[in-house]
C-alpha cells in the first residue's frame, strides 16, 4: 500500500526533488548502477514516501523493505546521502533542493537494490543468548518478579533496540570484520545482563567477552550516534569491557572467589 | 521430490504466532514447529501497538468487571463463554510474559503498574511506557530463539493453503530471497497473520496488513465472521494515519473542536471535569469513552462544520499540554516524538491534530474457543481470527492480551491435532503444483496483465471508505459492493512487469492486492446485510440496535463466481443479558 501519501496530498505537485537510487540485481547485473528519478517534493514527505511514489508511478521493480512507517518496525534502514537512516523518518525537506542519494545499508551483502541480507545478525542474537535466563525460576502462581523502577531503568534503554541495523552500517569494525558480534547484539546481551531477573551474565560472557565481542570494539561511538532509538550500544559495550576487566582483576587477586 | 514436513506450521510471526510456537515448543518439544512469515518476525505489526494490554491483577479490580467492560464495549456481540475464558487466562499470560523478561512499567514497590484506558470501569492496562506492543513482540521473539524445535522461514510469503482429504495439510509459499516456489506440508496450520487495515485509505496499520490469512481461509471455504465491524481509532494523524495512542487520553489528554470545545459532552459521553480536577480523567466518560463512540462523535462534528479543515484534511485537536513536559516525557514519550516528526508539533506546547483512522478488524476467520476453524487442521489466532471476544467493538488493550491467550490456545489445539493425524506429503505436493503454475504465469512466462496494482488498490480503498466507513447506508454499501465485484474480476489479471525471481515485491504486492479484495468483499457484503446499528457498524438508515434479528454473528462464505453468501450464527450469552451501553453517567 504505497500510495497513501501520493493520493491524499494533492497540492504543490509542481516542485520536484531528485533521487539517485542504487539498483543492483546480483544474479543479472555485472555491477550496481544509479537510477535517477524526479519525485514530487512535499514538505511532509519522507524518503520512503518518495520511494513508494517511484514504485507506484515509475518503476514497479524498485525493491526495498518497509512496513510500519512510524520508526518502530526497523525495516526501512538505508543509506541516505551516505548516512544510515530509517527512511520513514528521513524527511525530504532536510535535503531540498539538493538531490538525495539512496543506497542499501553499508557493510551487508546486497540481496537486491536496497534490500540487504541480515541473516548474520539473526544468528548473532542466538549466540549472545538474547533472552531472559532467570536467576531464580518462579512459578506463574507466585505472580510477577518484583522489579523497582530503578532496576527497570538499569536496562530499559538497551531494551529499546528495534534491530534496524543502522549501527552495524555505521560501525567501522564490523565493516572490516563481520565476525565482530557488533553493537546491537552486544547491547541486547547487556540488556539481559543488567536485568534484575536475569542470572546468566557469565554464560553470555563466552561470546560477549570473547575476541569477537566487546574487546573487538575500538570505541569509535558511531553506533550510538546513528541509533534512532538512543539505545547507546557504545555505552553497553563499554560497560561490558569494565565488567570483563573487573572479573579479570578479581580472578587474579581473588582466585578462590572470582564470581 | 521431497518437501519440508512439519507437525505444526504457523503463518505469521507476530505476537499470536510466536506465542503459539512457544506454547508448542514448551509443552510438546518432540513436535516440529515452523513459523513462516513474510517479514522477519520482529517487523510484525504487533510492534506498533502502543498503549497496553489488559488483565486483572489489582485488588480493587475483578474478573467480572473485565467481562462487563468487554461485553458492554462489544455491544453484546461477544461470545460470553469466550470472554470469560479470556479474562480468566489473561493475568496468567501477562505474568508469563513478565517471567520471559518483558519490561513492564512498575509501581514504586516493584509490582506491575496499570493505567486507565477507554471504556474501562477500573484501570487494568499493563504497559511498557507507550511501546507495549514493541516490547511484547521483542520479548516473544527473543524468547522463541531459545527453542530448537522452532524452525523459522523468514521472509517467506504464503499464497495458498493446501487442503487435502478435507483437511488443511500445508501451504504453498514463495521464498522471497530466491523466488523459489515451495510447498511446505504440515499436519496442522495456524493462521496468525493479523488484520487488514490497508483496505482503507487512512489506517494506523503497517504496509503488511493486507488480510492475508483471512483471504487464505475464506478461499479454502472457511467463513469470515463479523467482518463488517471495523474499529476506527479516534486519534490518528491526518494524512498518514499514524497512531497517537489512547494512553495520551488515559493520562489526561482532551479532545477539542475548532471552537476549543470539548465536544464529546455534546455526544452523550458525559460532563467534562476541569483538567486540573483530581478526578480527571474519569473512567468510561468523555475522552475515556469507547473508541467507536468517539469516532462517531467526530463524524457528527464534521457534519456540523465544527472541525478544522485545511491541506491536512479534516481534524480536531488532542491537547496534552496541561500534562507538562515531565509527565509527557515519562508516560508518553513516543507520542511526543511521533507528533514532532510526522505532524511537526511539539505536544508539550501545542495540540496535536488528529482524526479517526481505521485501526482494527473485530471480524476475521471463524474459530471456536480453541482456535479451531471449521476446516479440520486449520486454526487461527490474533487479529486475523474472530473467536469472538471483541464483538461489535473491541475494548482498547484487549487485543494484545488476545494474542497471548488465544495464540497459546491455538498452539495447544494444533499440537494435539498434529499428534492424532498424519500428512500425505506427495498428495500435497502434487496439488500445490497447480498453484505454483499460476504464480509463475503471473510474471515468469512473458505474460503481462492489464490491471495496474496501484490504481486498483486506490480504487479499492476509496470504495471501502466511501461505502463502509464510520457511517453506512444501503445505497452507498450497494455501490461499494458493485465496485468490489468489478475489482474482483480485475485482480485476476494484474500487471506484473518485474520479471526477476529475487525479492520480487511487485509480485507479492499483486498477491496482497488479491487478498485485500477478498477481505473487502466479505466486509462490504456483511455490512450491506446487517440492517441495524451496533458498535462499530453504524447505519444512517437503520440507527437502532435490533437484538431480535441481529444479535448474531455474520458469516461470509466465499463463492468463486458470484457474491458471497451471508448467513448468521447465534451469539453465546451466559451471564450478561443485553443492555444499554452507558458512558459518562
Amino acid at each position: 500500500m504505497a500510495s497513501n501519501a501520493a493520493t491524499t496530498n494533492g497540492s504543490g505537485a509542481e516542485k520536484t526533488i531528485t533521487l539517485e537510487v542504487f539498483r543492483y540485481l546480483p544474479d543479472e547485473d555485472s555491477e550496481p548502477r544509479y537510477d535517477t528519478y524526479e519525485v514530487p517534493y512535499k514538505q511532509e514527505w519522507v524518503v520512503l514516501d518518495a520511494l513508494n511514489w517511484i514504485k507506484d508511478n515509475v518503476d514497479g521493480s524498485l525493491t526495498y523493505r518497509w512496513s510500519c512507517r512510524m520508526a518502530v518496525c526497523g525495516s526501512c534502514g538505508m543509506m541516505v546521502n551516505g548516512e544510515p537512516e530509517l527512511t520513514c523518518s528521513s524527511f525530504l525537506r532536510d535535503h531540498y533542493p539538493n538531490k538525495i542519494r539512496v543506497e542499501p545499508l553499508s557493510h551487508f551483502p546486497v540481496m537486491r537494490d536496497l534490500v540487504i541480507n541480515m541473516d548474520d545478525f539473526m544468528h548473532k542474537m542466538e549466540d549472545v543468548k538474547t533472552w531472559l535466563i532467570p536467576k531464580e525460576p518462579r512459578n506463574l502462581e507466585d505472580g510477577e518478579y518484583r522489579q523497582s523502577p530503578a532496576e527497570l531503568a538499569e536496562y530499559k534503554d538497551f531494551s529499546m533496540c528495534i534491530n534496524c541495523m543502522l549501527c552495524y552500517s555505521a560501525c567501522p569494525v564490523y565493516g572490516l570484520d563481520s565476525t565482530f558480534v557488533g553493537p546491537a547484539a552486544l547491547a541486547l546481551g547487556q540488556r539481559y545482563n543488567l536485568d534484575s531477573r536475569d542470572g546468566a551474565e557469565d554464560e553470555r560472557a563466552d561470546v560477549i567477552q570473547s575476541d569477537h565481542g566487546v574487546w573487538h570494539c575500538t570505541f569509535v561511538g558511531a553506533c550510538s550516534k546513528v541509533c534512532p532509538k538512543s539505545v547507546d550500544p557504545a555505552g553497553a559495550i563499554q560497560m561490558g569491557k569494565v565488567k570483563g576487566t573487573t572479573d579479570w582483576i578479581k580472578s587474579k587477586l581473588l582466585p578462590w572467589g572470582s564470581k | 521430490m521431497t518437501i519440508p514436513v512439519h507437525d505444526v506450521l504457523i503463518v505469521g510471526g507476530g505476537g499470536a504466532g510466536l506465542r503459539a510456537a512457544i506454547a508448542i515448543a514448551e509443552t510438546s518439544p518432540e513436535l516440529s514447529v515452523a513459523v513462516v512469515s513474510k517479514v522477519y518476525p520482529m517487523r510484525s505489526h504487533t510492534v506498533s501497538a502502543e498503549g497496553g494490554s489488559a488483565a486483572v491483577i489489582k485488588d480493587e479490580d475483578s474478573l467480572d468487571h473485565h467481562c462487563n467492560d468487554t461485553i458492554g464495549g462489544g455491544d453484546w456481540l461477544c461470545d460470553q463463554d469466550a470472554v470469560e475464558l479470556f479474562v480468566n487466562e489473561a493475568p496468567k499470560e501477562l505474568t508469563q510474559l513478565e517471567h520471559w523478561g518483558c519490561p513492564w512499567s512498575r509501581e514504586p514497590d516493584g509490582s506491575v503498574a496499570v493505567r486507565p484506558f477507554g471504556g474501562m470501569k477500573i484501570k487494568r492496562t499493563w504497559f511498557a511506557a507507550d511501546k507495549t506492543g514493541f516490547h511484547m513482540l521483542h520479548t516473544l521473539f527473543q524468547t522463541s530463539l531459545k527453542y530448537d524445535p522452532v524452525k523459522r522461514y523468514d521472509e517467506w510469503f504464503v499464497f495458498d493453503l493446501i487442503v487435502q482429504d478435507g483437511r488443511c495439510q500445508g501451504v504453498a509459499a514463495i521464498e522471497q530471497k530466491t523466488g523459489r516456489l515451495q510447498t511446505i506440508a504440515a499436519k496442522a496450520v495456524i493462521l496468525c497473520t493479523g488484520g487488514a487495515g490497508r483496505i482503507f485509505p487512512f489506517t494506523t496499520n503497517a504496509a503488511i496488513k493486507n488480510g492475508d490469512g483471512m483471504a487464505l481461509a475464506y478461499r479454502a471455504g472457511v467463513p469470515l465472521k463479523d467482518m463488517e465491524f471495523v474499529q476506527y481509532h479516534p486519534t490518528g494523524l491526518p494524512g498518514t494515519g499514524i497512531l497517537i495512542t489512547e494512553a495520551s487520553r488515559g493520562e489526561g489528554g482532551i479532545l477539542l473542536n475548532k471552537h476549543g470545545r470539548r465536544y464529546l459532552q455534546d455526544h452523550d459521553l458525559g460532563t467534562p471535569l476541569d483538567v486540573n480536577d483530581p478526578n480527571h480523567p474519569q473512567l468510561k466518560s468523555m475522552e475515556l469513552g469507547p473508541r467507536d463512540r468517539l469516532s462517531q462523535a467526530f463524524y457528527h462534528e464534521r457534519e456540523t462544520g465544527n472541525v478544522f479543515e485545511d491541506a491536512m484534511g479534516t481534524y480536531v485537536h488532542l491537547d496534552v499540554t496541561h500534562l507538562g513536559e515531565k509527565k509527557i516525557n515519562k508516560k508518553i514519550p513516543f507520542v511526543r516524538a511521533t507528533a514532532k516528526n510526522y505532524a511537526g508539533v511539539d505536544c508539550v506546547h501545542e495540540p496535536i491534530p488528529v482524526r479517526p483512522v481505521v485501526h482494527y478488524m473485530m471480524g476475521g476467520v471463524h474459530t471456536d474457543i480453541h482456535g479451531a476453524t471449521p476446516l479440520p487442521g486449520l486454526y487461527a489466532a490474533g487479529e486475523c481470527a474472530c473467536v469472538s471476544i471483541n464483538g461489535a467493538n473491541r475494548l482498547g488493550s484487549n487485543s494484545l492480551t488476545e494474542l497471548l491467550v488465544f495464540g497459546r490456545r491455538a498452539g495447544a489445539s494444533a499440537a494435539a491435532f498434529a499428534k492424532e493425524n498424519s500428512v500425505d506429503a506427495d498428495a500435497v505436493e502434487s496439488q500445490a503444483q497447480a498453484r505454483a503454475d499460476r504464480i509463475k504465469s503471473m510474471y515468469a512466462e512473458g505474460k503481462e496483465g492489464e490491471g495496474a496494482i496501484a490504481e486498483i488498490r486506490d480504487a479499492l480503498v476509496d470504495t471501502t471508505e466511501e461505502g463502509a466507513g464510520i457511517y453506512r447506508e444501503q445505497k452507498k454499501l450497494d455501490a461499494t459492493c458493485e465496485v468490489i465485484r468489478e475489482l474482483k474480476a480485475r485482480v485476476k489479471d494484474l500487471k506484473v512487469t518485474d520479471r526477476s525471481k529475487t525479492f520480487n515485491t511487485q509480485l507479492t504486492s499483486a498477491l496482497e492486492l488479491e487478498f485485500m479484495v477478498d477481505t473487502a468483499e466479505a466486509l462490504a457484503f456483511s455490512a450491506a446485510a446487517r440492517k441495524e446499528s451496533r458498535g462499530a457498524h453504524q447505519r444512517l438508515d437503520h440507527p437502532e440496535r435490533d437484538d431480535d434479528k441481529y444479535m448474531r454473528h455474520s458469516m461470509a462464505h466465499r463463492k468463486e463466481d458470484g457474491d458471497p453468501k451471508i448467513d448468521y450464527l447465534d451469539v453465546v450469552i451466559t451471564r450478561w443479558p443485553p443492555g444499554d451501553r452507558v458512558y459518562g453517567k
